[in-house]
């Protein structure tokens, strides 16, 4: 039989999940032992690639580039986890909801810079009217809130997936910390 | 009214028989014995409002739900306060209040001190289903010593009711219906420079959210306190006596 | 002396009467008078006085029915009925009283739309003017109160009502009688008669009509309601949005206790009852018993939990008897005429008549008094003349926000509060909406949706937050924008609104969509779409 494989995905947060995940310190080791880490802001793979086991997504859906991934990553993935409160709820970057994206650009680009105040437009992705969460888009197996969820949470959970049970977890972890 | 009333009640809770005085709540027979209810709006001390609708039990022989702060024991009542049903109700209405406002934890003054972000994990709500209103609300912040910001108010109505209960100065009241509800100082004035309000922060400790703080309090620093209230409550039945 | 004090206040107009041959009534209530109604009365008095015609009266009178085809006018004794009268008109109609028809304005009322009603709330309102408090008299009014003032025991009163099965015209349709003798036998220092006439929902008039055509006959039920409980006090309290009622109730109010009808010593005897009105100011929920109560006492309109009950608990914390308009107009007939004899109208479990606004996508519009467990196929049909324009048939919703559309195929369902419930409806105060093919079944439950998300007085989180997103999935389906799940959510909201909102307007809001739900899924199913449309992404 195969080694399982893990995806980490990085969208619209801090990295603070990604920061808990290796808050896992030694235990990534184990982690390792038991599966593949085959895509990851932590590792060097370009391509989300094709039958990951358990895909792990921090942050919240901001941009169109966004929407494109995590429907990638929906499509390629067996188990989807939500980690963290951005890809929860759309947390910190879900602040800029209640004004238009117009606003927040000329205050971000404009508004409160000396040189160059321009907009930019090319290369990059549009953003989106409203941030939303991932499971707003797409089907989401787990939720695991917290700002970030602690290691402890994210190390129980995997394993259990990897054991081949659903963990329960939920009263380990809340929104915020 | 036409039966005599009996001193003592026997009722079950989750198949637990307890003893209750007539007149009790389910929620105070349960709190006497150690059975949690989850509740959001209710505060011991204060009347019971009866809006949050997180304590619904059930009645055996009755389809309805009832609010366990506001229904008075009977003989022979047959509570049941965790069910499959009841869960599921509650954590809707808990996605619906985290849905209605910008409920953000993690910036918070109030995290890990908030009753809605307790309710939440208590109950297993890890996700809202339903889509965010994201609704703007204004900050009040014209008051020297505390804020009010209605982005984190649930619309429980403690600090209306600590304030005319207890304090007895009316300071807040509700304005506005429906989803445009919101607490309001002094007929809608700004704190700071409400006439009635005599400075004495209950509301800010009875607030089970982030809505009403003290300043100079950053993220996860505002705890609340609030044991103060049910000897308040107590002393004022006594001189009223 | 009770009955002799009556017969004086009503000898003057029986004079009149004598002198007069011939009466032209023009409706005064409000539809007839948002067309120039008072216009109409105003040129055939001054023509009549033009004339010298001194056999010949010309008087406002209430809601005669068809309010489609106002201004209303009816020549009497001859009862040639004449629609969408003007001025230009008067003449006309004056010479052809006695002589041949004036055909240009003059409609058959030998249709079903007549024959097939049964008026007891409404028996006065074609005839009296609802401004004189001795026309109501001469009309048999205050002889309900003058024999329970007079011969009747306050448990004969209730023994009555009781007997008559009359049940709460408000909606809910609690039985009345049990209600007023839970308020008889309640204690305390003193207790409160409530009128609720905070009629809100959309499409609907009745209590309006009632009000604005027949005022002293809501009063004479109070007063009745009050001596049989041993109340001293009560209130009307009306929506501000009724002006033409409000002034009419004023003056009802003013007349009977001058005439000693009202108020002290009512009618000579030692029952005091002052009534006085209170105005709503614009919120639907008021209509609601604890809400209004709340309103009355000066407090913001919102409903606490119940129990405890009004008649337990209600005014001040006094025990409060709360009836709707048309229930309290239903008590002179039943005192007068017996329980019996009202008991013998009905079904089994639905006594009596029931006032309809019928409204919506049907030829004869307007307010119509039926008795209880005749078919929808009959109102909609028989006496609504069916649906216009060569548009069939498509559902008709009783209950305003609070109710269901009921479609075709339960037409020749019998009208009464457990038929309605049972197919997902509920009687209601009598609203009526006939919807045609042309109706989006969709469209309508976010327009009742939208209602109830805009009257929740915000009290209660499901009916606050869940009116929200249902109105908001609603729209989604509607914008072609809602999935499978989506409408999975609609239906988890309406099943938590439902069941754990505070109070009846939460509880019911979610009615408009299960009942279109039951009956048109089709048409949901139809605007759903695979997949949810891509986040839209913010403009360049």
């Amino acid at each position: 039989m195969s080694r399982p494989k893990i995806a980490t995905l990085w969208l619209d947060g801090c990295s603070g999940c990604h920061m808990s995940i290796l808050d896992m310190d030694q235990r990534i080791l184990e982690l390792a032992s038991r599966a593949d880490i085959v895509y990851s802001p932590l590792v060097d793979t370009k391509e989300f690639p094709e039958g990951v086991d358990v895909a792990i997504v921090e942050g919240a859906i901001s941009t169109d580039e966004d929407v494109h991934k995590i429907r990638l990553v929906r499509s390629r993935s067996k188990f989807l986890i939500s980690l963290g409160d951005c890809a929860i709820t759309g947390n910190v970057p879900s602040m800029r909801n209640p004004f238009s994206t117009q606003e927040i650009l000329e205050r971000t680009f404009v508004e409160n810079t000396t040189t160059n105040p321009i907009i930019p437009s090319e290369d990059i992705p549009k953003l989106l009217d409203k941030v939303v969460p991932l499971h707003h888009v797409v089907d989401v197996d787990l939720h695991l809130p917290g700002c970030p969820p602690p290691a402890d949470v994210i190390w129980e959970t995997v394993t259990k997936l990897l054991d081949g049970e659903m963990p329960e977890v939920t009263i380990k972890t809340r929104f915020g910390k | 009214m036409d039966e005599q009333p009996i001193a003592i009640k026997t009722l079950t809770i989750d198949g637990k028989e307890v003893g209750a005085r007539s007149g009790d709540t389910i929620l105070q027979v349960a709190q006497e014995h150690g059975i949690w209810i989850p509740t959001l709006c209710f505060l011991d001390g204060l009347t019971a409002y009866g809006s949050c609708r997180i304590c619904m039990v059930e009645l055996e022989g009755n389809n309805r739900l009832f609010p366990a702060c506001v229904t008075k024991v009977y003989e022979g009542m047959v509570v049941i306060i965790h069910s499959p049903r009841l869960e599921h109700y509650r954590r809707v209405i808990v996605e619906m209040l985290l849905s209605e406002r910008p409920h953000i934890c993690s910036v918070c003054v109030s995290n890990g001190h908030c009753e809605l972000q307790t309710m939440a994990q208590l109950l297993g709500v890890t996700s809202v289903r339903y889509p965010y209103l994201m609704r703007k609300h204004d900050v009040d912040a014209s008051n020297h010593r505390f804020l009010h910001d209605d982005n984190r108010c649930i619309l429980c109505g403690r600090c209306v009711r600590v304030c005319s209960e207890i304090e007895g100065a009316h300071t807040w009241a509700f304005s506005g219906r429906g989803v445009e509800s919101r607490i309001v100082t002094d007929l809608d004035q700004p704190w700071g420079e409400s006439e009635s309000c005599t400075g004495c922060s209950k509301c800010v400790h009875v607030c089970p959210t982030g809505a009403l703080i003290e300043k100079g309090r950053s993220v996860a620093e505002m705890a609340k306190r609030r044991q103060f209230l049910p000897y308040l409550t107590v002393m004022r039945k006594e001189d009223a006596e | 002396m009770i009955h002799e004090m009556l017969e004086e206040l009503g000898s003057g107009i029986a004079k009149e009467r004598e002198k007069t041959k011939h009466e032209i009534r023009v409706c005064t209530a409000a539809g007839c008078m948002s067309n120039g109604a008072d216009k109409v009365l105003g040129a055939f008095q001054s023509e009549l006085k033009e004339r010298k015609q001194t056999a010949c009266k010309a008087k406002g009178v209430g809601c005669m029915g068809p309010c489609a085809g106002g201004p209303v006018v009816v020549t009497h004794p001859d009862n040639r009925m004449h629609h969408k009268v003007e001025v230009s008109d008067v003449p006309a109609i004056i010479d052809s009283i006695g002589a041949a028809a004036y055909t240009a304005r003059q409609v058959s009322t030998d249709t079903p739309f007549y024959k097939r009603q049964q008026k007891i709330v409404l028996e006065n309102c074609s005839s009296l003017d609802p401004e004189r408090l001795e026309d109501y008299i001469a009309h048999d009014g205050y002889q309900g109160l003058a024999h329970v003032l007079s011969e009747m025991s306050s448990s004969e009163v209730i023994q009555e009502i009781m007997a008559s099965g009359l049940r709460g015209r408000g909606g809910a349709g609690y039985p009345t009688g049990l209600k007023w003798s839970t308020v008889a036998k309640a204690g305390g220092r003193k207790k409160y008669v409530v009128c609720n006439a905070d009629e809100g929902d959309p499409g609907a008039f009745m209590d309006r009509s009632v009000l604005e055509s027949d005022p002293h006959r809501v009063i004479e039920g109070m007063a009745i309601a009050a001596v049989a409980v041993g109340a001293e006090e009560g209130y009307l309290y009306v929506r501000a949005e009724y002006p033409l009622a409000i002034s009419r109730l004023h003056k009802a109010i003013r007349q009977a206790e001058r005439a000693g009808v009202l108020g002290k010593r009512m009618l000579g005897s030692t029952h005091d009852f002052h009534v006085q009105i209170r105005l709503g100011a614009g919120a639907f929920v008021c209509g609601e018993e604890t809400a209004l109560l709340a309103s009355i006492e000066g407090k913001a309109g919102k409903p606490r939990p119940r129990p405890p009950y009004p008649a337990e608990s209600g005014l001040w914390g006094y025990s409060t008897l709360i009836n709707n308009v048309e229930t309290f107009a239903s008590i002179p007939a039943i005192i007068k005429n017996g329980g019996d004899w009202y008991a013998s109208i009905g079904t089994e479990s639905s006594k009596g008549t029931k006032v309809f606004a019928l409204a919506g996508s049907v030829t004869n519009t307007g307010l119509i008094e039926v008795p209880m467990g005749i078919s929808l196929r009959e109102i909609v049909f028989d006496i609504g003349g069916g649906v216009p324009d060569g548009r069939s048939f498509k559902a008709v919703q009783t209950g305003g926000p609070s109710g269901g559309c009921i479609p075709a195929e339960h037409l020749d369902t019998p009208v009464d509060f457990e038929n309605l419930a049972k197919l997902g409806s509920i009687m209601g105060s009598g609203g009526m909406i006939v919807m045609d093919d042309t109706a989006n079944m969709i469209d309508v439950a976010r327009y009742f949706m939208e209602f109830s998300m805009t009257e929740s007085c915000g009290k209660c989180v499901p009916c606050r937050v869940g009116t929200v997103h249902m109105y908001n999935l609603l729209g989604d389906i509607l914008d072609g924008k809602a999935t499978a799940k989506d409408l999975a959510l609609l239906e988890e909201l309406c099943d938590v609104t439902r069941t754990a909102s505070l109070c009846g307007l939460g509880q019911s809001a979610p009615n408009p969509v299960v009942s279109t739900l039951q009956y048109f899924r089709s048409e949901y199913d139809a605007l759903l779409v695979e997949e949810a449309p891509a986040v839209p992404a913010a403009k360049e």
